[in-house]
């Protein structure tokens, strides 16, 4: 039914689309490991899409240095989001779920990242650089696979060596080992003299790092440019949170789950509308219907992950959303 | 490196409770004035247009207060359901929803039956409409125990959208298809003047129907939470599940039962924009949709403690921020200055919160004091 050349554009949309929820699904991730939930994640992503779209304006210097000035920049910006949820949550031991919520507020489409993009005067300007497509080795033409594959931002290969790293940096490094046991049960990590509060302070801000990535790939890369408002991220960042759920917590089956994600929210949605299937009612060829597809995808796999097979072993941290109190364990 | 002592309070001190949101909401100012003034804005100047604008004149308070009407019924669903550790996000869903419910049937009763009849289906139609859209993420959290903050703010994209296509996208009852133009522009039908929520006005400020509906259902949520078996087992279930199963509670119909009510408040809040202000189902991108009155609502319940009446004070308070940031929206005004404050209101109160129950003691000096909020804002700066 999908003819050849479409699917290929589908395929790359979804790269294209799921990458920054990869980023920002895997900051959830470290921080989650370590026992934080971070629901701010939407607003932090926000924010370093502003940040980054700024440096990308005001920095002097040739272009690749001026993006990676841009992406480092946002990743900065949202670190210092993560702060603010971090000291709240770890040092004064608030709620961590209001606590996500009030820096979503906080940072979101009505807060500061509008604030700072007005104030920056960076509403619908045109951008000065974007991140383009790379022709990976030459390899852009291969049929199928080179289109999808070889002609992404380099923020779509960043986002894979960040994956490794992950994965591999919790499962086979010392550090790695020792957030894991801060998230699964801070009293014995903290008599193993493990330093609790250092490392959920440590993953909360890493995972605030990428958030800000992941908004700078709007603004960067996908829609470069910067407007008001929160439709810019347009929920990814809660789309984040709950793939870290049905990835189980693991950073491999993120990369998959972003993807399948990034179809939803990307092509798929172009290629129905562009060629009207004649079997598909028009209900489900209409722009709501579309777009509110990957929510409602999010929804029932959760519903399944949370009822089906994979109830036996979810793989949640044992302490996540508990604050540890070294007295009162 | 000073050492510090945080221990955990035996007793909550009740006038505590006031004052740490009290010194919140002050000490956020005070932040907001440092980001101002950075950002090479005059502080004193933007505080004194803000207040002006929010509190001062008969104009300010009708707005204000038409403002804090749609917050107050937020508020007080996120208040319902946070307060037994669920966490409602959907309220903006169940809004839209409501208001879908409430505009429905205006359409449906016409312009000719009496007022009272036409304001009691809409809010019966409205709250059901949002009662049943919070029973979705409810049903899924008792029964399959699922995460009931990702759901319900997934419904609530879902709920955008749908409110999107019933008036832009099909030939829904709600939309007007009787002339041509409004065939090739969409346009929701408005609802008779015959059919427009009461505005009265005393003492000079003209007050929405709904406000008042708001407050009674404020002193409803009181006297649940107070002095009924009911909130007292919500209460027991928010604080420790297991001593609530322990005891006997069913959990899984509380939370059945406490969700309804989240979002038949919620839907109850659509209704009355639908009667008090719109007068249509309103679904354009400016309207309903860009207005946040769901998130907005949790930053009203957190602030006011999950205590209705508390929340009502706390929900004049932000609607006059609102009402103050879109009066003077504008070149000269910082924008999203308003959602700025909120956040570092909602930050203050979260960092105070630590000094309600627990006690800070710095051996060897004396007991410090609760206007010492540590300063967990100035990092956004």
């Amino acid at each position: 039914m999908i003819n050849h050349s479409l699917l290929v554009i589908v395929l790359a949309q979804a790269l294209t689309y799921g990458t920054p929820i990869l980023f920002a699904a895997l900051g959830e991730l470290l921080a989650e490991r370590s026992g934080v939930l971070n629901l701010g994640v939407e607003g932090m992503m926000l924010v370093g899409a502003v940040m980054g779209f700024w440096a990308v304006q005001r920095a002097p210097g040739p272009a690749w240095l001026v993006l990676l000035l841009a992406v480092l920049t946002a990743a900065f910006a949202g670190l210092l989001m993560a702060l603010i949820h971090a000291f709240l949550v770890v040092t004064l031991r608030a709620s961590q779920i209001v606590s996500g919520l009030a820096l979503t507020i906080f940072a979101g489409g009505l807060g500061l990242s509008s604030y700072l993009g007005n104030d920056l005067g960076l509403a619908d300007v045109p951008a000065k650089h974007q991140l383009g497509e790379i022709d990976v080795f030459g390899l852009k033409n291969t049929s199928f696979v080179g289109p999808i594959l070889f002609d992404q931002s380099a923020l779509v290969y960043a986002a894979w060596g960040v994956t490794i790293l992950v994965a591999l940096y919790l499962a086979r490094t010392r550090f790695g080992l020792n957030v894991r046991a801060v998230g699964e049960s801070p009293a014995a990590a903290d008599s193993m003299g493990i330093n609790v509060a250092a490392y959920r302070y440590a993953h909360v801000l890493a995972g605030g790092a990428l958030a800000g990535v992941g908004g700078a790939c709007y603004t960067l890369s996908i829609t470069p440019g910067w407007t008001a408002g929160d439709s810019l991220v347009g929920g990814a960042g809660w789309i984040a949170i709950a793939l870290v759920i049905f990835s189980f917590w693991r950073a491999e089956l993120c990369l998959i789950g972003a993807y399948l994600f990034g179809a939803l929210s990307g092509g798929l949605p172009a290629a129905i509308q562009a060629h009207s299937y004649p079997g598909i009612p028009t209900f489900f060829k209409t722009p709501e219907f579309l777009n509110a597809l990957p929510y409602l995808v999010t929804v029932i796999v959760l519903v399944i992950i949370a009822t089906g097979w994979a109830k036996r072993r979810l793989g949640a941290p044992a302490a996540l959303g508990v604050p540890y109190v070294r007295e009162e364990r | 490196m000073i050492n510090v002592k945080i221990e955990r309070r035996l007793e909550q001190p009740r006038w505590l409770s006031v004052a740490v949101p009290v010194v919140s909401v002050a000490f956020s100012f005070l932040v907001m004035a440092v980001v101002l003034a950075v950002t090479g804005h005059d502080p004193w100047n933007t505080y004194r247009r803000l207040f002006d604008a929010a509190f001062v004149g008969s104009t300010a308070w009708t707005f204000t207060l038409e403002s804090a009407t749609p917050l107050l019924f937020t508020g007080l669903a996120a208040a319902a359901a946070f307060r037994m550790q669920l966490f409602n996000i959907g309220a903006e869903g169940q809004l839209y929803l409501g208001a879908i419910g409430a505009a429905g049937i205006a359409i449906w009763l016409g312009p000719h039956q009496s007022l009272t009849v036409t304001i009691l289906m809409m809010c019966l139609c409205g709250g059901a409409a949002g009662a049943l859209w919070a029973l979705i993420p409810g049903a899924l959290k008792a029964f399959g125990r699922t995460n009931e903050i990702i759901t319900s703010l997934m419904l609530n994209y879902v709920a955008g959208q749908l409110l999107t296509y019933l008036i832009f996208d099909s030939a829904s009852p709600w939309r007007d298809l009787s002339t041509v133009q409004t065939r090739s522009f969409p346009q929701a039908i408005p609802l008779k003047p015959s059919q427009f929520w009461p505005f009265p006005a005393p003492f000079d400020v003209s007050v929405h129907f709904g406000f008042f509906l708001a407050l009674g259902v404020a002193v409803v949520l009181f006297v649940l939470f107070r002095f009924t078996r009911f909130g007292f087992e919500m209460n027991v279930i928010g604080d420790s599940p297991r001593a609530a199963r322990y005891s006997g509670m069913r959990t899984r119909r509380k939370i059945l039962a406490v969700m309804a009510i989240s979002g038949a408040i919620a839907g109850l809040g659509g209704a009355s924009q639908v009667g008090d202000v719109a007068h249509e189902l309103d679904a354009s991108p400016q309207g309903l949709q860009s207005a946040n009155y769901g998130y907005t609502g949790i930053v009203v319940a957190a602030l006011g403690r999950y205590n209705p009446i508390a929340v009502c004070l706390v929900a004049v308070l932000i609607g006059g921020l609102q009402n103050a940031g879109t009066f003077l929206a504008g070149a000269d005004f910082p924008s999203g200055l308003v959602g700025v404050m909120q956040g570092i209101i909602l930050f203050c109160a979260l960092g105070g919160e630590l000094l309600i129950r627990y006690r800070v003691r710095i051996p060897g000096h004396a007991r410090v004091v609760a206007e010492d909020v540590p300063p967990a804002e100035v990092e956004a700066s």
